[in-house]
């Protein structure tokens, strides 16, 4: 039998880790939460790139925090606020012909009438999608192969929800999830550009191209049943300081500044970690909100593991392929053809289907991309916090930028690449470069270095079908417990994958709370 | 000698390669029939199988052992690696011996058996029937290892028999006689180094010898001429696969499915339904199965590997086995007439709560005589000890005869 669970060490304090705590903390488990940077958060964090310039330097958009938790955890309590919310996306035109999406309507000079008419079934069909795919993320993944009545429930449960959908989309759910976002644009939608703007949602953070399959189950992944996109007032270090507070309140010990160097084994049990410092502490469990390849690899060591599902860590593909570009502008920028209002929205350059599938082309040949994709927000129009009076902040990510670069990340690599994402904003937003007043390009590479991710990846592991629900990271650790008695996984490696939802962190404490593994 | 050079681009000429003693082989192979071992040419049998495997039984037997998959294991991690890998705890192998064990996969299912050779201090050999290159390379992440598969750059002969001591100490190898079981020592050879190891696959007083392929042929020539009046001979692949199941030896392939190379995960075997028990070591906190093999420990196993004494001298080979009520239990693996036990023996596998010593079940035994078949129910005994195991396995220093 398992004994109650009485004390917990979570390794990292992404936002993950903190809700994590937050739960458990609230459970009565005594909660240490050990973060190597100086302040919390991972890759959802707010913080200073050139002299009274804030940004968020990870993630950037807040579109998919579980209500649940946002609820539960009383995260306006402690402090969260929205500066904007229910921000469309701005398809940008060179000429100023953009499109507007706001769910399923769609406006804008660039904007066909037929296109209308199936954005609004579009949005109708990929919300019920979705709801198939999401409906299992506040769940404890099945596992496969056992009769045990909770697996077979949650398994049934997917089945009942797909059967749901009726004939008609059952068949379009089965005939679509596994394929390339290119094929089913092409099927619905039009305009090129129209295109170019929706493919990147199944595109964005995955070594995907348009036309490689699974983009449409990342498609789906990032499709938030309706719910826009929103920008947290103080950035996306806001969501982390507010679970932080709430993890706090609820009794958890938070700590900066605590690299853990190792996890510590007692026989075949974790139990305990060690600091990087030579401080050493112990615990009940031990809970990993580090990437799989960090964990097992790294902090464990695959010498801890059975050699099959060491393999099956090793081989997670991990490689990221998105930058990260930061600038400080004197002045609001003019993208052609948008007032002042709309600068605040989610702006992408994706001119059309063919210009992001070249993006992505380079990344496979270890190049970064001539032509970049990019996802532009542009936060201080909304958040007065940001930047000095009068100037501003954009952030963009930019696809595809591998992070095994053939000849490495140089100076002279970054400079050039910079000086292409400039040339291409240059061209949607004249006299850009005459702005700006500093800059700051995170290549994948200072991502894993400065948030601690393998291949500086978003998701920690990449998003697919083959690594979701039970296969993610991998079987024998998809229930966050792991193989390792005693250890279990909180990141994005886990299900339901990346992006700033908080459920992960949530449902790992479900699982240290039920002792399972 | 080297028969072919890996290297060379030209190399897949070579197709199945003959042995280092390939030519000493083609003059004593009356019979003119090669079989294929992985990558080389083999001996099933040089004149008659029985005679060879009398000469195991009785005086010696030389069997070529060089198509064995052989690898050399190095490095500060050699220990942890070994230890992870295989079953049984490796840090209790001193240098200079030898240990049998079992590997698993995750689900604690054998992969392959075979025969740990600790060199140095740091530096294993693993023996194993199956090639293994690829497992090893995937248990080598996270090591500090160096792993080579240098199965061409080992030539190897076993000598067995109770006269196989007598012919190496007329061979002058200084104290070879103070070899235990599972010992093995250095000696100068020829202008090489001629390494000797008190193992075998045939449960008898036996060596296994190993040496660089150049001096393949010279070793051969030395130990026939040695033997000659200690009735060396030497032996095919028949007569070693009779001295296997006399002495209870299982094999992969036949006795058991390699994991690696099985479909269908319900006709893998589990040490614990091979017997093997003994081998699993739940004392260290990690190796490959341990947490399935735990789980089964506590849950119970499926099959059971059993020694059966069958009555009559049929052999109940690719037989059924049935319970006393003639429900089927399982199926013989392996069988034959033994004539050192004089007993009609086999193993086979059953499905537990069968098993147990002294369990009497019946094997349906399908036979021939003068093109007639017939069919018989055997009555059989489920035995513990193995048919075949002479005190002279053990003793050391062996008689010399």
């Amino acid at each position: 039998m398992t004994k109650a669970v009485k004390s917990a060490l979570i390794i990292g304090g992404g936002h993950n880790g903190l809700a994590c705590a937050a739960y458990l903390a609230r459970a009565g488990v005594q909660v240490t939460v050990l973060e190597a940077a100086e302040r919390f958060g991972g890759a959802a964090v707010t913080r200073e790139f050139a002299p009274g310039f804030q940004i968020s330097a990870g993630a950037h958009l807040l579109f998919a925090l579980d209500e649940k938790i946002r609820s539960e955890l009383q995260l306006e309590q402690h402090g969260l606020e929205m500066a904007a919310t229910a921000l469309e996306t701005i398809g940008l035109d060179e000429d100023g012909d953009y499109v507007s999406i706001a769910g399923g309507t769609l406006s804008g000079p660039g904007a066909l009438d037929e296109d209308k008419t199936a954005m609004t079934r579009y949005q109708r069909q990929m919300n019920r999608f979705a709801d198939v795919i999401w409906g299992l993320k506040d769940q404890l993944p099945p596992r496969m192969g056992t009769t045990a009545k909770d697996d077979l429930l949650s398994l049934g449960k997917l089945g009942l929800k797909i059967r749901r959908l009726g004939t008609e989309d059952m068949r379009e759910f089965l005939r679509i999830t596994g394929i390339n976002v290119y094929d089913i644009l092409q099927e619905r939608f039009t305009s090129e550009h129209l295109k170019g703007a929706l493919s990147v949602d199944g595109t964005l953070g995955t070594f995907l191209g348009t036309r490689s399959n699974n983009s449409v189950f990342c498609a789906l992944h990032r499709f938030n049943r309706g719910r826009d996109y929103a920008l947290p007032k103080g950035g996306m270090g806001a969501v982390s300081e507010a679970l932080a507070a709430a993890a706090k309140a609820a009794g958890a010990t938070l700590r900066t500044n605590a690299t853990v160097a190792s996890i510590t084994m007692d026989f075949d049990r974790a139990s305990g970690v060690t600091l990087s410092d030579g401080e050493t502490l112990e615990a009940d469990v031990v809970i990993s909100n580090a990437d799989p390849k960090t964990t097992f690899f790294k902090l464990l060591g695959a010498r801890h593991l059975e050699a099959g599902f060491a393999n099956r860590v090793h081989h997670l593909r991990t490689r990221g392929c998105v930058a990260k570009l930061h600038l400080a502008l004197d002045g609001l920028p003019g993208f052609t053809g948008l007032d002042e209002t709309q600068l605040g929205k989610r702006l992408l350059i994706a001119a059309d289907m063919q210009y992001v599938e070249h993006a992505f082309n380079h990344a496979k040949y270890g190049e970064y991309a001539q032509e970049p994709v990019l996802e532009i927000t542009v936060p201080s129009v909304h958040d007065a916090t940001l930047a000095p009076a009068g100037q501003h902040v954009l952030s963009a990510n930019v696809a595809w930028a591998p992070y095994d670069l053939k000849g490495g990340w140089t100076e002279v690599a970054r400079a050039d690449f910079l000086e292409r994402c400039l040339s291409v904003l240059e061209r949607y937003a004249p006299g850009l470069r005459g702005q700006i007043l500093h800059s700051e390009l995170l290549t994948p590479v200072d991502m894993e270095q400065e948030f601690g991710m393998t291949g500086g990846h978003w998701h920690h592991v990449e998003l697919a079908l083959d690594a979701f629900l039970m296969m993610r990271p991998t079987p024998g650790a998809a229930q966050y417990a792991t193989p390792v008695n005693g250890l279990y996984l909180c990141g994005a490696g886990s299900h339901p994958g990346g992006n700033v939802t908080g459920c992960v962190g949530r449902n790992a404490a479900k699982a240290v709370l039920k002792g399972q593994g | 000698m080297k028969t072919f050079n890996i290297d060379s681009p030209m190399h897949h000429k070579t197709k199945v390669f003959p042995s280092p003693f390939h030519s000493r082989q083609a003059e004593w192979n009356e019979n003119k029939e090669w079989s294929r071992w992985y990558d080389y040419l083999s001996v099933p049998s040089y004149t008659d199988e029985t005679m060879e495997y009398f000469a195991g039984r009785n005086t010696c037997g030389v069997f070529d052992i060089t198509p064995m998959t052989k690898h050399l294991i190095t490095g500060p991690d050699a220990l942890p690696f070994m230890n992870r890998l295989v079953t049984r705890d490796v840090s209790k192998l001193k240098p200079g011996r030898v240990g049998y064990s079992v590997w698993c996969d995750d689900r604690g299912q054998v992969i392959d058996d075979g025969t740990i050779f600790h060199l140095q201090q740091g530096q294993y050999r693993l023996c194993s029937q199956e090639h293994q290159i690829d497992w090893l390379m995937i248990n080598a992440h996270g090591f500090d290892v160096s792993i080579v598969e240098d199965t061409h750059d080992v030539a190897g002969l076993a000598l067995q028999g109770p006269t196989s001591c007598a012919v190496l100490r007329k061979m002058n190898l200084p104290g070879i006689e103070n070899l235990t079981p599972f010992g093995m020592a250095s000696f100068d050879f020829e202008g090489t180094q001629l390494m000797i190891s008190r193992t075998g696959f045939t449960g008898d007083l036996g060596y296994e010898l190993w040496i660089d392929p150049d001096h393949a042929e010279v070793l051969w020539d030395r130990l026939f001429a040695a033997g000659e009046l200690h009735g060396i001979r030497p032996m095919g692949s028949d007569a070693l696969e009779m001295l296997r199941i006399e002495a209870g030896f299982i094999m992969a392939g036949a006795d058991f499915a390699p994991a690696l190379h099985t479909v269908r995960s319900k006709n893998t075997r589990s040490p614990f339904e091979l017997g093997l028990d003994w081998l699993v070591d739940f004392k260290k906190p990690v190796f490959n199965g341990r947490q399935a093999l735990l789980k089964e420990q506590q849950q119970g196993s499926r099959y059971a590997l059993v020694k059966l004494d069958i009555e009559d001298n049929k052999a109940a080979e690719h037989s059924y086995v049935y319970d006393t009520r003639e429900r089927n239990i399982g199926w013989v693996t392996s069988a034959m007439w033994s004539p050192s036990a004089k007993k009609n023996i086999a193993l086979a596998t059953v499905k537990r709560p069968h098993g147990k010593v002294d369990e009497r079940m019946l094997v349906e035994i399908y036979y021939q005589r003068e093109l007639a078949w017939s069919r018989k129910m055997a009555q059989a005994v489920v035995v513990e000890q193995p048919f075949w195991d002479p005190p002279r396995r053990r003793q050391t220093p062996p008689a010399d005869w």
